[in-house]
């Protein structure tokens, strides 16, 4: 993985691409095989790679979206007082919630939610943000407006994205490269150069879909090829 | 004026008005034997006859005072057994096990033992009502602990919680609601038993508690004074019960892991 790119991995149900992401973020050990995070083995579970789930319990209930952010901050980072406040400011100014900072999760919108994950997630500073299927969980238009945002967020503070999904379109919009997984047996088909491929309407974007397609469902012919290296840096 | 439009506070205010007019009538027309049935109005006097002279208020203080000792006792020992329940595999199973035997078993029973092993002392109460509370608890705080939502517990680790620190910040608050339905459910039968415990023993003088005023007064014939007993027992009932609510509101419901009702 390259420093400040949008990573894709993107593959059917069951071909093993949360468990890759649960194994950058330290949740699991790689049964076999090194995994590399910033050239050392993936260590303990930790902020500076910090993960946004799809499923909304990611939030603590029992604290406000700003106090979401100012505890995360207490514990992961050793930030306090002022400058915890401060950045917590900052962060949702960037993800556009200041309006709902001091409601509690239970009363946000699915969209809202997602906001306060990534505002959380990006309070940390990590060196990676790792999103598991982030936006899979709301309706088309807020998925939408959310991926619109996220490709912003990333340009506007350059981190590093790893992102799960099973869409081909938010794939090539958010990603810069997008690495095709196949299931059974899990393997990793190819990784494509999809940064051409930005805007819906051109060509390269079509041409791009139609290749991804071909390649998630066309059953790879039992070749003796080698997979291709897991270890990502 | 229809029913369902009157404030909810009212109508019950009224229909506990329409009992005891009831109950006052009954014993006024129907000239029961009084050493049978008090009539309300006797009942008043005798609860601000008892309670001028502090002898009710002692009783009860004597009844709340074994009742918090010994829920807090059960409440510890039930968190212990459940947090043990949660991070091992024999932990768990010993829950099942002691749960098994012992949560059938009413509590008040083993205070015959109980006044064995420590005596005609308020102790034997705290035992058994210590006993009455730990298994609501530890069951409750078990469930709660395993019906925490995965992400929730991944989100907390992605910080880098762990031990001692993912207990106290994120398990038990994530747990709260089942948490305060075993405290709840670990009051109703604490309640229950301390009475009836306190009932049981009756010899140990105003420490003795409401158990005691209620028996100590059916010595004595003193039947209003039996019926003061229970309505101080009913409404110390009601107010717990609201208690419970006003801590849900500000906890459970507020964060919306609970619906209110």
């Amino acid at each position: 993985m390259r420093q400040g790119e949008t990573f894709v991995i993107i593959g059917p149900s069951g071909c093993g691409k949360t468990t890759l992401l649960k194994a950058i973020a330290g949740f699991l050990r790689p049964a076999r095989g090194r995994l590399l995070v910033e050239g050392s083995p993936a260590r303990e579970p930790g902020p500076d790679r910090a993960v946004v789930f799809q499923d909304f319990d990611q939030l603590f209930a029992w604290r406000t979206v700003r106090d979401n952010i100012v505890y995360a901050l207490r514990v992961a980072c050793r930030v306090h007082g002022a400058a915890a406040g401060k950045r917590a400011d900052d962060v949702l100014a960037l993800v556009d919630i200041t309006r709902a900072a001091d409601r509690y999760p239970h009363e946000l919108s699915g969209g809202m939610k997602q906001r306060a994950a990534i505002a959380r997630a990006l309070a940390l500073e990590p060196t990676m943000l790792l999103m598991d299927e982030p936006f899979g969980a709301l309706d088309a238009i807020t998925r939408n407006q959310l991926q619109i945002e996220l490709a912003n967020i990333h340009r506007r503070t350059g981190v590093t994205i790893v992102l799960v999904t099973h869409s081909i379109q938010e794939a090539l919009y958010l990603g810069d490269r997008v690495m095709v997984m196949t299931a059974h047996p899990a393997r990793i088909r190819e990784i494509v150069d999809t940064s051409a491929a930005r805007d819906v309407e051109t060509a390269e974007f079509a041409a791009l879909t139609g290749r991804l397609r071909e390649l998630l469902v066309h059953r790879e012919e039992d070749d003796a090829g080698e997979p291709p290296d897991a270890a990502l840096a | 004026m229809k029913w369902s439009r009157i404030p909810v506070a009212v109508r019950y205010a009224l229909l506990v008005a329409a009992i005891v007019l009831i109950w006052q009538a009954y014993v006024t027309f129907s000239h029961v034997n009084k050493l049978l049935v008090s009539s309300p109005v006797d009942v008043a006097v005798a609860l601000a006859g008892d309670l001028r002279s502090g002898q009710l208020v002692s009783v009860t203080l004597a009844t709340l005072k074994n009742l918090v000792i010994g829920m807090i006792v059960g409440a510890l020992v039930g968190f212990a057994l459940a947090s043990f329940a949660v991070f091992s595999k024999v932990g768990h199973d010993l829950l099942s096990v002691l749960s098994a035997i012992f949560n059938p078993l009413p509590s008040i029973a083993i205070l015959p033992l109980a006044m064995i092993w420590f005596g005609l002392k308020p102790e034997s109460i705290i035992f058994v009502v210590a006993l009455a509370s730990v298994w609501p608890v530890a069951i409750n705080t078990d469930t709660g602990f395993r019906t925490i939502s995965p992400t929730t517990q991944l989100a907390a680790r992605n910080l880098g919680l762990r031990g001692w620190r993912l207990v106290i910040d994120i398990l038990l608050p994530a747990a709260l609601p089942s948490i305060i339905t075993g405290l709840k459910s670990s009051w109703a039968f604490g309640w229950r038993t301390v009475v009836a415990a306190e009932l049981v023993f009756g010899v140990a003088g105003s420490a003795g508690g409401l158990g005691w005023y209620i028996n100590n007064a059916r010595y004595f014939l003193q039947t209003s004074t039996i019926f003061a007993g229970l309505v101080v027992i009913s409404v110390l009932g009601i107010l717990v019960e609201a208690i419970f609510g006003i801590v849900e509101r500000n906890t459970v419901v507020k964060w919306g892991m609970k619906r209110s009702g």
